[in-house]
């Protein structure tokens, strides 16, 4: 198991070290355009052009420009955004990536209990009308829009009622763990479940659809046949095989959200997220932000992927050899 | 002659419009053991199913009766019946690859229907998984016992599915097909085992198969099914010796001699064999069809022996 985790993490920085080269090149070697012009911004004055041109070796061979970049991303962090002139990208970036963590670890709690529990009770009462109900429920959630449901929520809460049933609704924005658990949840509630009502929809479903499979399957009977109770049976036999898959995915949409995919949310409910700043960052063109971001999003996606192998592997012991 | 452990007695088992099993009736008495025969899609496993009361399907009936040590099996609650599985009747199924839980040992699997019906601690079941092991004969148990179903072959799966069957030392064994799906050494192995495990625990057998190899190395009894009747019943000896059902005499031709030819064979028909509304369901396929078989034949006889068949007795007998 140790052996497999090893393999499994190395693997994953050899992946972040081809995503870093191949954004690089994608941004800086892509021929007919003058790199140095891209990062100073639009109508760059000539100073700051060689200024660029110089701090990132631009009349200098490939792989020390590489060198160079990784040194102003990793090492020295002083890339600075040319459109804002003269902030720096890093700390711009760590400084969203708590605002973003706190949405997204928030409402993958919501959603997955939700989605689970939902996706359980649909799946064993199969044949009821406790399953159409509780799907159309998850159908509901799938099809709202988080921009269109946020706006809707922001209305209500925000406006309409925000005189009555919900004045304990604080404005929107981020309120940062140091000023109290009670004040950071309170901003992030609405959020957390606009977010989380989408993804528990998809996840009842698809637990749904595992179970009731796995339900069907040989060791189900053989269950039955040892005399065990039903609950055990859905829970410690059907219910734990069916949640690897759900697990695997939640591994990669977990990724791709504190990536930055949370974008919708964070800017309609005004958080500055990594989203947030990668959609400003595009606005602007700004491309030493823009670039931040996508190794910022692809350092998540590969982390969370590494750290769903090794839990699938802890879940299924099928796949521990490979 | 002893109480039987088992009596079933018109049992019909019916999904939506379709009778898998018509009125079924047989009886297993303590430590015997019962071949139930008859071509896939006879209604064997959904007959033995149906005993357990293992049948999910929305929708389907079932009635008749099935006394199990003086208790009407269909008669239970779940929870009576939740401690009779399992414990007291234990069941083992045709496809060892799939019948256990990919995720949990072999040995957690085994002690988990341990604890189902016994107070003992983990500790304790394991200790009897390990012996349970070693009785079916699993080389190194103490090793194995934590090994996962992947990590077994075909045969070796079936025998720990057959030590998970005897954890309880259940009075009645269904073994639905055990050897079907393995090789033909490992089969015999298997076949073994579960003689020598018949004779050590005295328990009574129901062992499912479209094999009558099988049925005639291990049976004392013999239950022929077609189309979810019984056609003929009898001791292995009556059954193998003076068949009396056509249906009978096809199945022991279809097994193969060591010398001279097959004497007959079964006409391969089109469609699957099911049970036919009204009259003898194996009328289509049978050479001795006569006018009276549009209705069914009761199942009947003498002193043991029954069969359901309108042919008159001198022809019967070969
Ligand atoms: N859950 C079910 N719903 C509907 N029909 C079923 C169901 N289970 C079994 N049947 C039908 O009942 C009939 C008897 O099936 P059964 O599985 O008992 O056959 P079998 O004698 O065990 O055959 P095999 O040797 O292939 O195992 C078949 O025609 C089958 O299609
Ligand atoms: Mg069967």
């Amino acid at each position: 198991m140790i052996g497999y985790i090893l393999r499994r993490f190395g693997a994953a920085v050899l992946v972040l070290f081809a995503i870093s080269v191949l954004v690089f090149l994608i941004f800086f070697a892509t021929p007919g355009v003058d790199p140095a012009a891209r990062i100073a911004g639009k109508n760059a004055d000539p100073a700051t052009l060689a200024q660029v041109r110089a701090s990132f070796g631009f009349d200098r061979p490939l792989p020390v420009q590489y060198v160079l970049m990784m040194k102003h991303l990793f090492v020295s962090h002083d890339l600075t955004s040319f459109v804002n002139r003269g902030t720096l990208v890093i700390p711009q970036i760590i400084d969203a990536v708590p605002v973003t963590l706190s949405l997204v670890v928030g409402a993958a709690v919501i959603w997955m209990v939700l989605g689970v529990g939902m996706g359980t009770l649909a799946g064993a009462m199969r044949g009821t009308l406790v399953d159409p109900l509780v799907m159309l429920l998850g159908v509901f959630g799938v099809s709202l829009p988080v921009y269109w449901l946020g706006e809707v929520v922001n209305l209500i809460t925000q406006k309409q009622l925000h005189g009555s049933v919900f004045s304990w609704v604080p404005p929107l924005g981020y309120a940062p763990l140091s000023q109290g658990v009670g004040q950071w949840a309170l901003h992030l509630l609405f959020p957390w479940l606009t977010l989380a009502l989408l993804y528990a929809g998809i996840y009842a479903r698809l637990l749904r659809g595992e179970l009731i499979n796995a339900l069907n399957e040989d060791y189900v009977r053989t269950a039955r046949a040892k005399g065990l109770s039903e609950r055990r049976i859905l829970i410690r036999h059907a219910l734990r095989c069916s949640l690897i898959p759900i697990v695997s995915l939640f591994g990669l949409d977990f990724g791709a959200l504190v990536g930055g995919a949370a974008l919708l949310t964070e800017v309609v409910f005004g958080l500055p997220g990594v989203g947030k700043l990668t959609y400003q960052a595009l606005q602007n063109l700004d491309l030493p932000v823009i670039m931040g971001t996508v190794l910022y999003a692809a350092f998540f996606v590969v982390l969370a992927n590494a750290v769903v192998d090794v839990l699938y592997a802890r879940l299924d012991p099928r796949v521990r050899r490979a | 002659m002893p109480e039987p452990l088992l009596e079933v007695s018109d049992l019909r088992i019916r999904f939506g419009g379709f009778t898998a099993v018509d009125g079924l009736s047989f009886s297993v008495r303590p430590g015997e053991v019962l071949g139930v025969v008859g071509e896939s899609g006879s209604g064997k496993s959904v007959s033995m199913l149906g005993v357990l009361g293992l049948i999910r399907t929305p929708g389907a009936k079932i009635s008749g009766k099935v006394v199990f040590r003086g208790r009407d099996l269909l008669a239970l609650k779940n929870a009576e019946m939740r401690a009779i599985r399992g414990r007291e009747i234990a069941m083992i199924f045709q496809d060892p690859m799939t019948a256990l839980t990919p995720v949990y040992t072999i040995g957690w699997q085994i002690a988990e229907q341990v604890r189902a019906h016994e107070k003992v601690s983990k500790r304790a079941a394991r200790d009897r998984a390990i012996k349970l092991l070693d009785e079916v004969g699993i080389p190194a148990p103490e090793q194995r016992v934590d090994a996962y179903p992947h990590e077994f072959s075909g045969g070796m799966r079936q025998r720990a599915v057959i030590a998970m069957a005897l954890s309880c030392n259940p009075a009645l064994l269904i073994a639905d097909e055990p050897t079907t799906a393995l090789d033909v050494t490992t089969q015999a192995q298997i076949l073994d085992l579960l003689r020598r495990l018949r004779a050590d625990h005295g328990s009574a057998v129901v062992m499912i198969t479209h094999d009558m190899g099988v049925v005639s190395e291990i049976a004392d009894e013999v239950l022929v099914m077609y189309g979810g009747r019984a056609v003929e019943r009898g001791s292995r000896t009556e059954v193998f010796h003076s068949p009396r059902h056509p249906y009978t005499w096809g199945l022991l031709d279809s097994v193969p001699r060591v010398s001279g030819p097959r004497v007959r064979r079964l006409p391969t028909i089109p469609g699957t064999p099911g049970a036919a509304g009204q009259g003898c369901p194996f009328a289509d396929r049978c050479t001795h069809r006569l006018a009276a078989c549009a209705e069914a034949p009761p199942l009947s006889g003498t002193a043991g022996h029954l069969d359901a068949c309108w042919l008159p007795e001198e022809e019967k007998t070969r």
